[in-house]
């Protein structure tokens, strides 16, 4: 006797977390009072247009896209903190997934974005643009070397600011993986003061987000270093499952 | 106690903000020193097979206020209703189509605008055919998880009846929107998509 055929991971992705996530109406957040949607959403299995996905190769990137110190410097490297930011992107099974397009952003160290709608007065770093990118190794990993932002005011209650934080945007193997999150900083008493971040339900949850700082990753007399590790939706394994055309 | 199982869970969402031009279309906010280019702002090439579409359309929020700082990605499948990038098993996709666009909304009109082509026919799980559609996904401040929805073809009556997803609608005056009428601009077929966040209007999002 053999067994029905291995398990293969080609199955629909795992449902989303929904109380995992922050909900899309958060008040403490204004905007988002005019722009969360309060119908229910429509819950459907997967199907092939949410388990396809854009691949994007090695070859597009340019030699500094992942170097936010040298890749819009003029004259001189950016100032601030000198930082490696570093993980791995892994899903909900602790798989890597190689080949993952992760874009980043974030303001300079004074908190300040280069950026038209930007106002806060904090001053421009000429040799400072403010985004990178990276495509995961086959181990699923990720590297990048900037400066630690700063904190910044912002116009939602009348003295809100935001923690330091990197943006991120991933695409991982298929569009139900597309995600955007922020990474925080370990020991940042403002996260847990934050509107935005409080919008997420449990700490256990936000805790996920908070970058540890890594010291054996660090450069010495150079460069510390923080790792940050980017969850994204498991996937099935399709035994015993008839396998239908499109699953 | 019982074994545990060792899932991990998914990093949680967190909003793409105001600034998500920065990381995403640098070029377009005149960041031009860091990318060649844009990804996903890159035209549909010339080559790609099908017939040359317009999708077009405006986020509006809860007051009725379009969006001006939204950015809009679509993913489809190709003419013959094959997904180029990964996941696709059923054949090989036009080589010259990508598939994915992407594009920031402009910052006084809030209007989108893809050149794209028409897709055609994906099977649903079971295998029956579902009807031509786009997939939409739409981050801007103010939103804390992207939005998922899907663009559907008004001159598609007759697939449109039989999708299995707008089956699945409750409220059959909801489906009206997700279905893009065709209209011309020059010539070229537009497809005119807006999509309401809140109110009487408000586009079904998914949750998929």
């Amino acid at each position: 006797m053999r067994n029905a055929p291995a398990p293969n991971h080609n199955g629909g992705f795992y449902q989303r977390d929904r109380a995992w996530h922050p909900p899309a109406f958060t008040p403490n957040y204004k905007t988002s009072v005019l722009r969360s949607p309060k119908h229910a959403l429509l819950s459907l299995n997967n199907t092939l247009s949410e388990m396809t996905g854009p691949v994007f190769g090695h070859a597009m990137l340019g030699e500094l896209d992942n170097d936010l110190i040298r890749n819009y410097a003029t004259t001189g490297d950016a100032i601030g903190p000198r930082i490696i930011v570093h993980g791995r992107v892994l899903d909900e099974d602790g798989r890597p997934v190689p080949g993952a397009l992760l874009e980043y952003w974030q303001a300079n160290a004074g908190g300040r974005y280069r950026h038209k709608k930007e106002s806060y007065l904090a001053a421009i770093d000429p040799n400072f643009g403010g985004c990178g990118r990276s495509i995961t190794d086959e181990e699923g990993r990720y590297w990048f070397r900037t400066i630690k932002p700063g904190a910044y005011p912002w116009p939602n209650g009348v003295n809100d600011w935001r923690p330091a934080h990197i943006h991120f945007s991933i695409f991982g193997h298929a569009f139900a993986q597309r995600l955007i999150t922020q990474m925080y900083f370990e020991g940042d008493p403002m996260i847990w003061q934050c509107p935005i971040v409080m919008g997420i339900p449990s700490k256990e949850a936000v805790e996920t987000l908070i970058a540890a700082l890594d010291r054996e990753a660090t450069i010495p007399m150079d460069t510390l270093a923080y790792k940050f590790d980017i969850v994204l939706r498991g996937r099935r394994s399709t035994m015993f499952e008839n396998r239908m055309e499109g699953n | 106690m019982v074994q545990s199982l060792n899932r991990l869970k998914e990093s949680p969402s967190q909003t793409a903000g105001p600034y998500v031009h920065i990381g995403t279309t640098p070029n377009f906010i005149g960041i031009n020193s860091v990318y060649p280019d844009d990804l996903g702002l890159r035209p549909c090439p010339a080559e790609a097979k099908g017939e040359r579409i317009i999708i077009t359309g405006q986020i509006f929020d809860g007051s009725g206020a379009v969006l001006r700082d939204a950015l809009v990605e679509i993913w489809q499948a190709d003419a013959a209703g094959l997904y180029p990038g990964r996941g696709e098993y059923r054949g090989a996709a036009d080589p010259n189509f990508p598939g994915w666009f992407r594009q920031p909304v402009d910052g006084v009109t809030g209007v989108y605008r893809f050149e794209t082509i028409k897709p055609g026919q994906v099977p649903y799980v079971d295998g029956r055919k579902m009807a031509p559609h786009v997939t939409f996904w739409i981050v801007a401040r103010g939103i804390n998880i992207g939005l998922q929805t899907r663009l559907y073809f008004g001159d598609e009556q007759a697939s449109n009846e039989t999708d299995p997803l707008l089956a699945r609608v409750e409220l059959k005056t909801r489906v009206a929107t997700l279905i893009a009428e065709r209209g011309e601009e020059n010539g070229v077929p537009c497809y005119k998509f807006d999509i309401h966040l809140q109110g009487d209007k408000e586009t079904i999002f998914l949750d998929i």
